[in-house]
């Protein structure tokens, strides 16, 4: 007997007649992209079953949204997908637009566009460099990083944050863009196609890499979308699907942009994927660059909208407003709303519904890395452990939103 | 691209595709003539159809959507539960925003539930998807999805007590948690 009592669930159980052995990878594992645990059960190599355990990162976002403003809330989804904050800002702030029936801007809907799109090629430059440093290419990690300090430096210079950005508020934007932040842009722009050259170089034509990813992972069409897989995973399967397309958002039908998809349905086809959905992202940001018009960035709701600085100093109705918006917060009319954007990972969808008053009543996040996750077992029983690292990273997921 | 075209589609088109022969709330008040008990209320606002359905009947309803001709509400995108107040009655809601991949309109389908039967029959066996989404359902608000083939708790610990999304559950929680 030892001396420690360990649950029956945590027993590493080691059956040498059956060969038949339970460990627990994660959740300290580094591939596990963070605290996923997963409970494995090995015959030999080879995967019999697997079950993953979340909630490690759990911290009751959701009930905590219940307890505070509306424009409270922004702050919160920050830390949901933290390498995609800015994307959920956008779906949290449109929904709640969408209760309150605001018109945005067209400049501010611009602005959401461009910034959106950088963020998604960061959010895939992490996924790139973790990926492949899972599979053990290691330099990989190094130039996609230096891609990527860019984004956030932009990101930065924008809305003082780097990766809780809160830039989107309800109603349009935290502020304009700074001055000299187009040509910031194109400087980055100018380079990336080149860097994406690069990482093809360094991975694509990698005959290990290769051996590693296609083949493995396997999820049909089908089972795709009865697993509930969206944005890469599920275009990897061959499914032409982007929200963007098809239920187009903050002026996305106006853009010309592919929607690339595999048909391979493994590992490697989401790694197709995402590459080439990198050169989408730096041509959907061309255009937004171009549209960039003169215009206000907030909408025309004194009630909803923080007054200017400039007039609040001027005018005793704005100094009135500012102080009732951050005091008492804004009545929200009652009802519910499901907004779905397309997230770097996926469908990132957001219900909210209000009693009226100025919190939410509920507050519920569809996470694409949530649903991903839970088709692993589906994906990975039968596959090699080896080939468990693999599969995740093509999941790319975020435990910060998986766990909530 | 013309870039002239934008100014006068500026605003995000609406989530519901309308020039379709069939939109999601003909759909269901189709449903609704043909079985009249499976749909009890059918509500429209902010662009979004909500249908009301019994418990007793969402895995037909679902089922029905799911493999009709028109609807092929075949994506289940999420699947949530809320708590509309204490003293509310019928106290307990489980909502389902459905989405089809070919047809790309939406729908959410709503349960209420009384406190005293939170039972509501599991869709695990329309989308397997659901499987995530109803442990989460179970585990913050104690709603018990009859027929799950793994019903534990999800994001909370095993041993927690209480369901922590209820209204009369404290935003700190009772005690401070450690494992044992």
């Amino acid at each position: 007997m030892s001396a420690v009592n360990i649950p029956p669930q945590f027993e590493i159980v080691d059956r040498p007649l059956d060969t038949q052995m339970t460990i627990s990878m994660g959740p300290q594992h580094p591939s596990t992209h963070g605290v996923l645990r997963l409970e494995l059960v090995l015959d030999g190599e080879m995967v019999v079953k697997s079950t993953p355990d979340i909630g490690y990162l759990h911290t009751g976002m959701e009930k905590l949204f219940e307890y505070k403003k509306y424009q409270q809330g922004i702050v919160i989804t920050d830390r949901m997908d933290y390498l995609n904050p800015l994307g959920n800002n956008l779906a949290y702030v449109m929904a709640v637009e969408k209760l309150l029936e605001l018109e945005i801007p067209e400049r501010a809907q611009t602005i959401r566009v461009l910034m959106c799109e950088l963020q998604r090629i960061a959010s895939h430059l992490v996924w790139l460099a973790t990926h492949a440093l899972d599979i053990g290419a290691m330099t990989v990690f190094f130039y996609c990083f230096r891609e990527r300090e860019k984004i956030l430096n932009l990101i930065e210079a924008a809305s003082g944050g780097r990766l809780t950005p809160s830039y989107f508020r309800i109603g349009g934007l935290m502020m304009d863009l700074p001055s000299g932040f187009e040509r910031r842009v194109q400087q980055f722009q100018d380079g990336f196609l080149k860097s994406v050259e690069e990482f093809h170089t360094l991975l694509t034509g990698n005959r290990i890499f290769q051996k590693r990813t296609q083949g493995v992972g396997v999820i049909t069409a089908e089972d795709a979308i009865d697993w509930g897989l969206s944005g890469p995973c599920l275009r990897g399967s061959g499914v032409n699907l982007d929200i963007r397309r098809a239920n187009p958002y903050t002026g996305y039908e106006n853009y010309d942009f592919d929607v690339p998809t595999e048909t391979d349905c493994d590992v490697w086809a989401r790694y197709l994927v995402r590459m080439r959905e990198l050169k989408e992202s730096h041509k959907i940001v061309a255009q937004a660059l171009g549209r960039l018009k003169p215009g206000p960035v907030k909408a025309d709701d004194p009630k909803v909208v923080l007054p200017d600085r400039e007039a609040m100093k001027t005018h005793m109705d704005a100094l009135i407003h500012h102080f009732l918006i951050v005091a008492e917060g804004f009545d929200v009319p009652k009802g519910e709303v499901y907004h779905p954007i397309e997230a770097s990972k996926g469908e990132l969808g957001v219900y909210v519904k209000s009693d009226g008053g100025p919190k939410p009543a509920r507050v519920h996040f569809r996470g694409p890395s949530f649903v991903n996750l839970s088709a692993l077992p589906h994906m990975s029983e039968g596959a090699m452990v080896a080939d468990i690292v693999a599969i995740i990273g093509s999941l790319d997921i975020v435990l910060g939103e998986i766990d909530r | 691209m013309a870039t002239g075209e934008n100014n006068e589609t500026s605003l995000p088109a609406p989530t519901t595709n309308s020039d379709q022969k069939s939109t999601p709330s003909q759909l269901v008040t189709a449903l609704q003539r043909e079985h009249g008990p499976w749909i009890t209320e059918v509500i429209e606002a902010h662009g979004e159809i909500t249908a009301i359905v019994p418990a007793l009947h969402i895995v037909d309803v679902c089922s029905a959507l799911k493999t009709g001709a028109d609807a092929r509400f075949d994506f289940l995108a999420d699947l949530c539960g809320a708590d509309r107040g204490v003293e509310e009655e019928p106290r307990f809601e489980v909502n389902y925003h459905l989405f089809s991949t070919t047809k790309h309109h939406r729908l959410r389908l709503k349960v209420l539930l009384d406190e005293a039967n939170v039972h509501v029959p599991t869709v695990t066996g329309v989308w397997r998807t659901a499987n995530w989404h109803e442990r989460e359902t179970f585990d913050l608000f104690g709603v018990v999805f009859d027929g799950h083939p793994d019903l534990r708790r999800i994001l909370l610990p095993d041993d927690w007590q209480g369901y922590s999304l209820r209204k009369d559950f404290p935003l700190r929680g009772y005690e401070p948690y450690s494992l044992k």
